[in-house]
């Protein structure tokens, strides 16, 4: 009996294993290739043409830029804090990562199904900007701490305004748990919520570029006035991971814009005479990623497009738009959930 | 002894550890961070108990929110360790005044009859179906939704009297409005001017 139990920890664990690295490495490459299509996007939208060097049409880009990071030394500054130096890029990854675990990929495919799991990954999320203020205060730099001080107030800013957003698809879905979110769409592409909650679609979407410290919202990295930010003292894998965690973010961001706004794995031919059939055959996934790749391009193209914002105006924007609209757009969607209003909240 | 219990030890005892910590350790940023360790060792002790909505909840406020501005400040302010240690035997008797209360207390309520593991009800297997949100949700909006909206509204209370408190106008302050700044035209900054060129001598 005893050893049976034990077995079947060992079984259970080493399937739950298998299924997080199901996960994960698919994640990391295509952490990695995101960098290479940003550089590429980026490039071409400059009129340049971006990596093209290393492999057919710089296609190992990536690999080398990973090798290289590897290989280089890890400089601990001497009058840092050691130990909160080291620890800080852990903690930007782990939450990055430990996010995936409720992400669901289609109706059954999903690592963990648990009945709160919208809260779980707020919960996460914002955990994770303990990463950024340790390692900008551990670096001992002043560069560092005011990137650090930026980005902190930055992040809990704009929360609010991405909870807020959350709320309104909650209220429509009425779960906070992601598949029943999806499966709440179900019906056409009018079905999704990006037409009922259009405001908090595009205040979850900024709010989710902001959060990320993406362009135009980069003035914790601000390379201009304080070189990289609160990861300047960094180098070698120690950067890079700081560099996975963000990217990693971004792909988070975009997935879960997808799930709650555009209907996840759902088809956009439902409903839809013709074509619904025709394309009956490609799977979930495939839909969820191309989603997915589509809000991840306009990570890239804002990044090409926008000046960054100036400190004071990402605070006003955050405070006194953003919030105030997603507060509006509650009280709207609450009068609409209570008068049943059809497609959507009946 | 099954796993459940073996995962509620280990959790434990890094609450103990992460505890004991924070009112051990010297630096006070360390401290703070140790706390943040604390709240989260807890939510996976709630995790445990299957309450699910309390536990992601205490580490969406209280670790990504509370804590970050608690550290900020905690950052900011410049320390002095020694400094702090010198009341040590002054304020010892008034500290072990209130540990002694607080261990009394707890006493007194551990000891009685009604809080016996012995008196509690096994607590009644979940249905399918059963949420945690939503049974918290639908017991706050109706038997306690008095407390519940009069706690909301002395907090909003409480954030409007701490604002009001610090906001103050300095005069040498280069605030900029972003509104006004947004308004701004061309024409209200430049002027373009037509003259005639002018002869080289």
């Amino acid at each position: 009996m005893e050893e049976s139990t034990l077995i079947d920890w060992i079984i259970t664990g080493g399937w739950i294993l298998i299924k997080i690295l199901i996960i994960v490495i698919p994640l990391m490459l295509c952490v990695a290739y995101l960098t290479y299509a940003e550089r590429k996007i980026i490039g071409y939208m400059q009129l340049r043409i971006g990596p093209n060097r290393v492999g057919p049409r710089g296609w190992l880009q990536p690999i080398a830029d990973a090798l290289k990071l590897m290989m280089k030394e890890i400089i601990i500054p001497a009058k840092s804090n050691n130990y909160l130096f080291v620890i800080a890029p852990t903690l930007v990854i782990a939450p990055a990562l430990a996010a995936w675990a409720v992400v669901p990929f289609g109706e059954e495919l999903v690592l963990a199904d648990v009945d709160a799991s919208l809260l779980y990954i707020l919960a996460l999320t914002s955990a994770g900007v303990y990463g950024v203020i340790i390692a900008g205060w551990a670096s001992n730099s002043k560069y560092a701490f005011l990137s650090t001080m930026r980005s902190a107030a930055q992040i809990v800013s704009y929360e609010i305004a991405m909870g807020f957003a959350l709320v309104g698809v909650l209220l429509a879905a009425g779960s906070i748990n992601l598949g029943e979110i999806v499966m709440a769409q179900k019906g056409s592409l009018l079905h999704w919520f990006w037409l009922p909650l259009l405001p908090l679609f595009v205040i979850y979407f900024v709010s989710g570029v902001a959060e990320t410290n993406r362009a135009p919202f980069d003035v914790a990295e601000g390379e201009s006035e304080i070189v990289a930010g609160f990861h300047v003292e960094y180098s070698g894998m120690a950067f890079a991971v700081f560099f996975l965690a963000e990217y990693a973010n971004m792909i988070l961001i975009a997935t879960l814009a997808a799930l709650m706004f555009m209907g996840g794995w759902l088809s956009p031919f439902e409903g839809i005479p013709v074509l619904e059939p025709m394309f009956q055959w490609v799977p979930g996934l495939v839909w969820l990623i191309a989603k997915a790749a589509f809000f991840l391009f306009f990570f890239l193209w804002f990044r090409a497009t926008f000046p960054r914002y100036r400190y004071d105006q990402i605070m006003r924007l955050g405070w006194k738009v953003f919030i105030p609209i997603t507060i509006f757009w509650l009280a709207i969607e609450g009068a609409a959930v209570v008068a049943d209003l059809g497609p959507w909240f009946d | 002894m099954e796993f459940e219990r073996i995962v509620f030890y280990v959790l434990s005892a890094i609450l103990v550890f992460a505890a004991t910590r924070v009112i051990t350790v010297r630096n006070p940023v360390h401290a703070a961070l140790h706390l943040v360790l604390a709240f989260f060792t807890c939510a996976g002790l709630w995790l445990l108990l299957e309450a699910e909505f309390l536990a992601f909840t205490l580490v969406l406020v209280y670790v990504g929110a509370v804590m970050v501005l608690f550290l900020f400040v905690v950052m900011m302010l410049d320390i002095n360790v020694a400094e702090m240690r010198e009341g040590f035997v002054r304020n010892l008797p008034v500290g072990l005044t209130v540990a002694g209360l607080m261990i009394l207390e707890l006493w007194l309520v551990m000891k009685n009859k009604a809080f016996d593991a012995a008196q509690m009800p096994e607590p009644p297997a979940h249905v399918a179906g059963y949420s945690n949100t939503r049974e918290i949700g639908s017991v706050l909006y109706t038997d306690y939704v008095y407390p519940f909206e009069i706690a909301s509204v002395i907090l909003v209370v409480a954030i409007i009297a701490a604002i009001a408190l610090t906001l103050r106008k300095r005069k040498a302050s280069k605030r900029q409005d972003p509104a006004e700044q947004v308004k701004v035209r061309r024409q209200d900054r430049v002027r373009v001017i037509k003259m005639e060129a002018e002869s080289r001598d």
